[in-house]
């Protein structure tokens, strides 16, 4: 005989909304982070979700002499920007131009083929041999992150351009020149932005990773690391989720414009 | 306008096996004349209406258009692909309006000119709708209107109504014809419907299977509007299915 516990009407209707799946994990996540951080009774190895709490609620607050959690996101924001930038200006060129002429193509792409695998942190040597400490050997390194999902993402955007839409251009009394301006990047725009995304992502937890090379003393990468070399877990643990809300709030943003400047890749067809 | 075709021929080459598309075709289509290049699927219709448009080149012979030989696309000719081929990050008006704005005119003025051609395909208060907006068969009214924006001499049209249900492909040749006769344009129309060919056009020239070439050059005299139900139209149509149908010698 089986018994079914009698359990309140409002517990199965919550149980049965996606929303209840969203927040599960997180939940979880965060009860056993707590319950662990009772069973080892040691903040220098887990500390307790109250105090990184601590720390999260003091934003602005200077943490061991190295500058606020604010201050130093900000300043990990600008260097992504400007690596994110060069990559751009780099990779869209050049991807529109491999996406257009076969030769172009020919021309870059067994050397992208070779240079892609490579994970950008392995470049933080030769980073420093060249560039010595500082912003550039930053912006180098976040620029190679960013630069390859650009370009493929730009050469895919262009390549699978409707090629009615570039003979109608023709026909239409479009110069090359035109057909590039009016059709091939309006065209790829939406699979460009795509790439842009992907590539700013990327820029983001290369920024983090620069900023821990020997040296930095700045960046919330650099707090995160000074913290450790002080024990301050607790500060570590707040670092690591300032870099997930930026980096989800950023992903968010470019979402919201994808849907509202790209809305005809989703409904054309 | 008038367009002349001097024995065009294409080959294609795949794996280094040579075929021959089209073969030696002669052509004079006159001015403001509706013309249907019909024939099986595979013929090469397609490619002769490319060529034509400067979208391709012949493998031998020429183009001439209005006295010159055609070389590449030229706005002289406007061609009307069957996937609308509609720009759609562009307004309907500012599709229409490409063509002018290619050519450098303002946008005051390409807009008064797209406004009037949107009135003309009878689908005026849709010039701000973006074209994933619009059905089928309106989308391919403005590909029509963008055509003709330019002002071409002649109109090229691929299989146009190919992807349309039944209905809206009469609604909608039943409209080009109307526009048709108010723009007095040539119109140069590829089709494998040989009741659309023969209810639209004035010469119909069937091609045979690959390699194509001219078969015959049919001339319809039916008095317009036509009248698919009657029996003269059903004469015609017989006749010219007997041409298609026919087994093929070369």
């Amino acid at each position: 005989m089986q018994v079914t516990p009698e359990l309140p009407r409002w517990w199965h209707r919550f149980l049965s909304k996606p929303v209840f799946l969203k927040i599960a994990l997180p939940v979880i996540i965060i009860i056993s982070w707590e319950v662990l951080s009772v069973l080892i009774g040691n903040e220098f190895i887990l500390p307790s979700i109250v105090s990184v709490l601590l720390v999260l609620s003091n934003p602005f607050a200077d943490i061991l002499g190295s500058g606020s959690l604010v201050g130093n996101a900000f300043v990990s924001l600008g260097r992504v920007l400007i690596g994110f930038m060069v990559a751009a200006v780099l990779a869209i060129p050049i991807g529109i131009g491999m996406g257009r002429s076969g030769r172009v193509h020919d021309f870059f792409d067994s050397t992208i083929q070779v240079f892609r695998p490579i994970p950008p942190l392995a470049w933080v040597p030769l980073a420093l041999a060249w560039f010595r400490i500082g912003l550039l050997s930053m912006v180098f390194i976040i620029a190679i992150g960013a630069f390859f999902p650009i370009l493929l993402n730009t050469l895919d955007g262009v390549k699978s351009i409707k090629k009615t839409w570039v003979e109608a251009a023709h026909t239409l009394g479009a110069k090359e020149r035109q057909v590039l301006v009016k059709v091939v990047i309006p065209g790829a725009a939406p699979t460009i932005w795509t790439g842009l995304r992907v590539g700013f992502g990327i820029a983001w937890m290369c920024v983090v990773a620069a900023e821990m090379m020997p040296g930095t003393n700045s960046g919330i990468g650099y707090l995160i690391i000074t913290s450790y070399n002080w024990g301050q877990v607790q500060v570590i643990i707040a670092g690591i989720v300032i870099i997930g809300i930026i980096g989800l709030g950023i992903d968010i943003l470019f979402k919201i414009i994808e849907r509202k400047k790209f809305m005809w890749r989703e409904l054309d067809r | 306008m008038t367009l002349v075709l001097e024995d065009i021929s294409k080959d294609f080459e795949q794996r280094n096996i040579r075929s021959s598309a089209l073969l030696s075709i002669n052509l004079e289509v006159g001015e403001k004349e509706f013309t249907c290049i019909l024939g099986p699927s595979g013929c090469g219709k397609t490619t002769l209406l490319r060529i034509i448009a400067g979208l391709e080149k012949a493998t031998t012979g020429k183009v001439i258009l209005g006295g010159s030989i055609v070389t590449g696309p030229t706005s002289r000719t406007a061609m009307i692909f069957q996937d609308y081929s509609l720009f759609p990050w562009r307004t309907v008006l500012d599709n229409i309006a490409f063509g002018l704005e290619m050519k450098g005119v303002n946008e005051e003025e390409r807009h008064k000119v797209a406004s009037h051609y949107l009135d003309l395909i009878g689908l005026c208060g849709f010039g701000k709708n973006f074209p994933y907006e619009l059905s089928g068969g309106m989308r391919q009214r403005v590909a029509v209107a963008r055509a003709l924006a330019i002002d071409p001499a002649v109109l090229l049209m691929d299989e146009p109504f190919g992807a349309l249900d039944a209905q809206t492909r009469n609604m909608l040749q039943k409209q080009l014809l109307e526009i048709w006769d108010k723009t007095q344009k040539t119109v140069l129309f590829v089709t494998h419907s040989v009741d659309e060919a023969v209810f639209m056009s004035d010469k119909i020239i069937v091609l045979t299977n690959r390699p194509g070439t001219v078969k015959e050059v049919v001339n319809i005299d039916l008095p317009r509007p036509r009248d698919r139900t009657s029996q003269d139209f059903a004469k015609v149509r017989r006749y010219v299915l007997g041409l298609i149908d026919e087994p093929q010698s070369i």
